[in-house]
């Protein structure tokens, strides 16, 4: 297919805002340029109507009735799995969990492979730029457990500090926790060099996936983690779906941590086998609309391709970082060489907040505050920032509104600029 | 719907005036009350200080950071309450609760405060004005938690 001109006159490499129907919604009378897709992804039809579709056609609950709707949605239940075993490339549909997103799936991990095997004096070595869900669940864990929680240090441009990281790794480690992408800074995290050095220290790796898989291809046997979580609706799924990866020797031996139907072999009141995993972890009726809508979401990202996804954004970034250096008093937050689709940035004498405000007022959705990432924000000294963070649908059009909202709100404020 | 000219009744020049130069604003080593306020959904952050004597507040100031909303709005509530007796101020937060919150507050003389009445048509900024309010509320009926806006 050639690549398409776009209306600001250079090559796109991709125009697909037409898939996503509420992109062509104004917003107080304004052409909306969506670009908080680090809080979630707007959906393609493809998606919508795989729900629709699903609710009409396929609605039965999964595993147990002998009837024909009930193993058709069965059937669909079970693909979603193996598409969620394509994307990130994992050995085994075996291995994929579902969950209601990267959180639970976090809390998944500590509380039942955390609380089987962590004990007082070992320690979780997380990191300065991780959002509170890979935070929180280790303080309960270690709370609970007499464990010790270790944060790698961030350098000023928002990198890991990998030396710091190989000091603090050591015998006592357990887990690594770390996110592929930082949701707030962009960042892209060196995960398989963290991997191999957790390994040779004998410790475990915890991918947060959330803001890589709709971004980047993900391959869990070639970056070697243990776990990597993900959210459905960062990838232009829906809602309240999501998958949690775990390698297979490990899985097996996890024990439960919700109890109830579908989750078990046998139950008696003197004693309950459980399932095999990954049912084990999947008690009670799932989200099997929500998995049917994901797996449309991940064919949908296959049929765009993501490398070209990554290659777009990554043009479309560049030139947003261009642009947004070129504004006097703008600062951006998070300037590691190897980002992926998010600029941060604050303003001289311009709040985040005022500044998402008047911009919403233009039509430009962005996000506006500590982006539950409260120690990196301390670590940088602010309270926070604002953030543009990019998906395929975007163009050039929606990172020049955010410019001219930008101008816009440093003339409302009395900033001076010479523009 | 919100358009430029709701955006211009939100954005005052008080509103800047407040912004840039916060009026008392300062830690206070001798106030006789005290409370931290903080809106976890923003992250805006502030501290005011009173000293209350015979039921009157002689002085009052605060310190924090904060969107221009609530820092104006924090700035104002010093210079509006200096002198007040702490029923005034209390019917005052009242009043002011209504005025940001309600669609059709009672009417009252606002005098300078009547500029942060504009949030009313940004929903998602309301709590940038109130909790200075909440936060002077707390600190006049010795509160011990940080206010919260949630």
């Amino acid at each position: 297919m050639n690549a398409p001109l776009s209306s600001s006159g250079h090559v796109a490499l991709l125009e697909r805002a037409a898939d996503f129907p509420i992109l062509s919604r104004p917003i107080k009378g304004k052409r909306l340029a969506y670009l908080d897709n680090g809080a979630t992804t707007q959906k393609p039809s493809a998606v919508i109507d795989a729900e629709r579709d699903y609710y009409e056609q396929s609605n039965a609950n999964i595993h147990r009735g002998v009837h024909w709707l009930s193993q058709h949605s069965t059937d669909l239940y079970e693909q979603g799995r193996e598409s969620v075993r394509r994307l990130l490339n994992a050995a085994n549909a075996n291995e994929i969990v579902f969950t209601r997103g990267t959180t639970e799936g976090i809390n998944l991990v500590a509380f039942s492979w955390g609380r089987a095997n962590i004990k007082a004096g070992d320690e979780i070595l997380i990191t300065g730029l991780e959002h509170h869900s890979n935070i929180v669940p280790w303080q309960l864990l270690c709370e609970q457990t007499g464990a010790v929680l270790k944060v790698v240090p961030v350098t000023d441009s928002g990198e890991l500090d990998m030396s710091a990281f190989q000091a603090l790794l050591g015998s006592k480690t357990r887990l690594v926790g770390v996110a592929h992408v930082s949701n707030a800074l962009g960042t892209v995290n060196p995960v398989q060099e963290i991997t191999r050095l957790a390994h040779a220290a004998g410790a475990l790796v915890l991918i947060d996936g959330a803001q890589a898989v709709a971004h980047q291809k993900v391959d869990v046997q070639a970056i070697d983690c243990d776990f990597y979580a993900f959210s459905g609706h960062k990838l232009y799924g829906p809602t309240g779906i999501g998958a949690l990866y775990v390698r297979r020797e490990i899985l097996q031996d996890m024990p439960p941590w919700q109890g109830g139907g579908d989750m078990i072999y046998t139950v008696s009141f003197e004693r309950t086998t459980y399932a095999d995993a990954p049912q084990r972890f999947e008690a009670g009726t799932p989200n099997i609309a929500g998995v049917v809508g994901l797996d449309a979401a991940i064919r949908y990202v296959e049929s765009v391709g993501l490398d070209l996804i990554a290659a777009h954004e990554q043009s479309l970034l560049d030139y947003a970082t261009a642009a947004a250096q070129a504004l006097p008093g703008l600062r951006i937050i998070g300037t590691a060489p190897h980002k992926a689709g998010i600029l941060s940035f604050v303003m001289d004498g311009i709040h985040p907040h005022d500044l998402g405000t008047i911009l919403d007022t233009e039509g430009v959705a962005i996000r506006a505050g500590h982006h539950c990432a409260m120690p990196l924000m301390t670590r940088f000294g602010i309270p926070g920032t604002a953030r543009a963070s990019l998906a395929l649908y975007n163009t050039r059009e929606d990172v020049d509104a955010l410019i001219s909202a930008l101008l816009k709100a440093q003339k409302l404020f009395g900033i001076p600029h010479d523009k | 719907m919100t358009s430029n000219s709701d955006l211009r009744e939100l954005y005052q020049e008080v509103i800047f005036d407040h912004n840039r130069n916060p009026r008392n604003f300062h830690a206070m080593d001798d106030a006789s009350h005290v409370a931290d306020g903080h809106n976890p959904l923003c992250g805006d952050q502030l501290t005011v200080y009173a000293r209350v004597e015979d039921g009157i507040v002689q002085d009052v100031s605060f310190i924090g950071h904060g969107c221009a909303i609530s820092t104006a709005s924090a700035s104002l509530m010093t210079e509006e309450v200096k002198g007040m007796k702490l029923e005034e101020v209390e019917a005052l937060f009242k009043d002011m609760h209504a005025m940001l919150t309600e669609a059709h507050p009672e009417t009252r003389d606002f005098g300078k405060l009547e500029v942060l009445s504009g949030v009313r048509e940004f929903p998602a900024r309301v709590k940038c004005a109130t909790l200075a309010w909440h936060t002077l509320h707390n600190a006049i009926n010795k509160a011990r938690e940080t206010a919260r806006t949630e």
